[in-house]
């Protein structure tokens, strides 16, 4: 008696016409919730490419035009690019940037990191502290900066105030070429830590606490148990605050805009301010464009970098 | 059931979202284009925001009459001035108005960049085309005469002064100083008063340094640049532009008469002057009616000579150019509306007493009796400002008599780049006392020479 092999299949019985209408209203189905899928996910392309990736390909595209806005502009080449290296201040403007970045990380990295461990050793008031923490971070940008202005005033202002109750000489703040840079990252890093020392303390409180009693039983003192276990828990988000900090304060603009003009002498020009410069002060879109496009590189090699770093963090 | 009825909603959701960011950013149009009847309808800025309300009531009111005696243009009224953070915005999206308000330092880089229209063959006919200063027309001309826009206001730079602190320190207000070293001596005395009271101040900030150096510079006789053969080249690294920056060296560091605080601009002299804790500076007659009407001054309390030593003075002002996408029946139309609004003496008489009914300031040497005049219109036009005046003229006389002896000069080529390297000059000079005022002058010669050969 002959028998069918064991792996080969019984041949498709023909669907029945009930089980034709189930695919075909299980068809009906699927296309119509790929539909409304694809539906929102267009929403989100045609807005993402609208407001986000137009402006960087036209930004681009402006860099190597002269830009008119009547007619389209021409073509420029390189020449937009070969104006901007020309220029005197542009590497005033990267050093600038590249020192307030700096002295932002020194004062605007371990602040918000001291005050959060700080604020984590707290048992009374907590709360208290951490929404005083917080609320220079709700001021508007503008107004920390009209604030400090005051308080910067080398007439009237707060701080030679207090320098001159206590007999000790009024300083230059803003109007010295040596301090006026480090003046404006005080008040970046004054209306900023909020938000980092409130990342720092949620990193710092999901350190288990056996953590810290067994380096207590091990006779560890404050510095070690700093060191070897609050540092080595919370590495990744240091890190990654700090590559967002890098990101964030090379675009510094309204503290330079609003309190020295870019001044003096130009210690407070930032790449950020000589874009507007040219943009909005010499009506010169093609070049302020090509330095936004150089802008635009250096901050997307941080961006890559941090992009890396998180990969490598969630495979670890 | 109920997730089979919300998919269609969902669906016309997605869609309507798509279909909103798609039209968001879609052509905008003016919406100026011919009004039903053959009509041109022409949008214009330079109406005053409702916060002013005479201003604003004046200007709907000239719309109104305007378009009584031209049935065939209507006028669309946009508040506003010329903002240049928002112009570029405004002129890619197709916002721009059809004529629009625009400062003198702008109008050499709009004609450069094709932003105004060509106005030269159109302007033959215009009444009071004559009459209109030389210098002040060829502010819109580019270099082969050809016409991008009428002036409507002009200023030019004296000194302006406390006369309640000049009494206080023992000065004569009725004796302005007439030459820098008066200023500086002056200048000492007033800051002698105690109590923050700063004798002269100066910008240094925002461009506004920049520009008034080139005010100082012209003072004395200077320039910020000469043309050779068609090319410009820096001329400040010169005598008058030290002694400029000497002065303002010795008054800041040696006299200690301009105050400890620096990297002023405008609205700062405006409020010391407001609040009476400055003696002088360097400004235009508009700045009287802005330290009267927001930094509560008085019109008595101040005071306009000519500039010290006035061998030459800065004048600016601003006018109105043309959108470069206009039709020619509305660069016509254009025309028409700015000539019988801003260029027209017979207009003069009524709106100086329209500004007098209202209590608003007639007599100083600005709107509603620009100083942009020449020949029988200007006479005209003063005559008028002499019956009508309702703030102290003679407080500003010295100004006014100087006037006519003292030469205007105009901004330099690529203003706004200049000013900007001519700031970190100012700026070192006011904020540090070991300044090296050659070294500064041959750096800041350099840079502004680079500007120029790339132009």
């Amino acid at each position: 008696m002959a028998t069918a092999p064991l792996l080969e299949k019984p041949a498709p019985s023909p669907p029945t016409p009930a089980e034709r209408q189930r695919r075909a209203a299980r068809l009906r189905r699927s296309v119509h919730e790929q539909l409304t899928a694809y539906g929102f996910l267009c929403a989100a392309v045609v807005l993402f490419a609208l407001f986000s990736w137009w402006p960087i390909i036209r930004n681009v595209l402006l860099s190597f035009q002269h830009v008119n806005f009547a007619t389209g502009g021409t073509w420029a080449g390189t020449a937009n690019f070969e104006k901007l290296l020309s220029d005197p201040l542009l590497a005033t403007a990267w050093r600038n940037t590249a020192l307030f970045t700096a002295y932002a990380l020194i004062l605007g990295f371990f602040v918000p990191f001291l005050t959060a461990v700080l604020l984590n050793e707290f048992r009374h008031a907590r709360a208290y502290f951490r929404i005083l923490i917080y609320l220079p971070v709700m001021l508007p940008p503008v107004v920390v900066a009209l604030l400090w202005k005051w308080f910067y005033d080398p007439g009237p202002g707060l701080f030679n105030e207090v320098l001159r109750t206590l007999h000790l000489p009024a300083a230059d703040w803003l109007d010295s070429s040596s301090t006026s840079l480090i003046s404006l990252v005080i008040v970046s890093t004054w209306a900023n830590m909020g938000t980092a020392t409130l990342i720092y303390l949620a990193a710092l409180q999901t350190i288990p606490g056996e953590l810290y009693e067994a380096a207590e039983l091990d006779g560890a003192n404050l510095w070690q148990r700093l060191r070897h276990v609050t540092i080595p828990q919370t590495r990744f988000v240091l890190l990654v605050l700090l590559l967002l900090q890098v990101v964030a304060t090379m675009q510094v603009f309204t503290e330079p805009y609003v309190m020295t003009g870019g001044g003096p002498e130009d210690s407070t020009v930032t790449v950020m301010f000589l874009i507007y410069r040219y943009a909005f002060v010499y009506n010169d879109f093609g070049t302020a464009s090509a330095l936004s496009l150089l802008l635009l590189l250096v901050l997307a090699a941080f961006s890559a970098l941090y992009l890396r770093v998180t990969r490598h963090a969630k495979e670890d | 059931m109920s997730s089979t009825r919300s998919r269609p909603i969902a669906l016309a959701s997605a869609a309507v979202v798509s279909l909103a960011a798609l039209t968001a950013c879609g052509t905008s149009s003016d919406g100026t284009g011919s009004a039903p009847g053959g009509k041109v309808t022409l949008a214009v800025n330079g109406q005053p925001p409702t916060t002013q309300a005479f201003e604003r009531k004046l200007f709907d009111r000239h719309v109104a009459q305007f378009e009584k005696t031209h049935p065939d243009i209507d006028i669309v009224p946009h508040e506003g001035f010329m903002d240049p953070k928002t112009f570029n915005a405004k002129l890619a999206g197709g916002q721009l108005e059809d004529v629009f308000y625009v400062y003198f330092t702008d109008t050499r880089g709009l004609i450069e960049k094709h932003q105004a229209a060509d106005l030269t063959g159109r302007l033959k006919g215009m009444p009071h085309r004559g009459d209109v200063q030389d210098a002040l027309m060829k502010v819109f001309q580019d270099a082969d005469g050809r016409q991008y826009g009428l002036p409507t206001a002009n200023y030019s730079m004296g000194l302006l002064y406390n006369r309640t602190l000049f009494a206080k320190a023992g000065l004569d207000p009725d004796k302005p100083p007439r030459t820098w070293t008066e200023v500086r001596a002056a200048a000492k005395k007033i800051a002698g008063l105690g109590d923050n009271t700063v004798g002269y101040a100066d910008f240094s900030k925002n461009n506004q340094g920049g520009w008034h150096f080139t005010a100082g510079l012209y003072s004395r006789g200077g320039r910020i640049a000469t043309e050779r053969d068609g090319k410009w080249k820096a001329a400040f690294n010169s005598a008058a532009g030290r002694a400029t920056l000497r002065d303002l060296h010795a008054m800041r560091w040696q006299d200690g008469s301009m105050g400890s605080r620096q990297l002023l601009q405008a609205e700062d002299a405006q409020r010391m002057m407001g609040s009476g804790k400055l003696g002088m500076y360097l400004s235009a007659a508009d700045n009287i009616t802005v330290i009267a009407k927001q930094f509560g001054g008085a019109y008595r309390d101040y005071g306009l000579a000519p500039v010290p030593d006035a061998r030459s003075t800065l004048i600016g002002g601003e006018g109105y150019m043309i959108n470069p996408k206009a039709s020619p029946e509305k660069i016509e139309a254009g025309l028409k509306w700015l000539q019988w609004k801003y260029l027209n003496p017979d207009l003069v008489e009524q709106n100086v007493r329209d500004n007098v009914a209202s209590g608003l300031p007639v007599g100083l040497p600005m709107p509603p009796t620009p100083d942009i005049w020449k020949g029988t219109v200007r006479e005209r036009v003063e005559q008028a400002k002499r019956k009508y005046a309702n703030v102290p003229v003679r407080n500003y006389q010295p100004f006014m008599d100087a006037a006519p002896h003292v030469p205007g000069v105009v901004e330099p080529p690529e203003a706004q780049q200049v000013y900007a390297v001519l700031d970190t000059v100012m700026q070192a000079v006011l904020t540090r006392e070991d300044a090296d005022i050659d070294a500064l002058l041959a750096a800041a010669e350099k840079r502004v020479d680079q500007i120029y050969s790339a132009l």
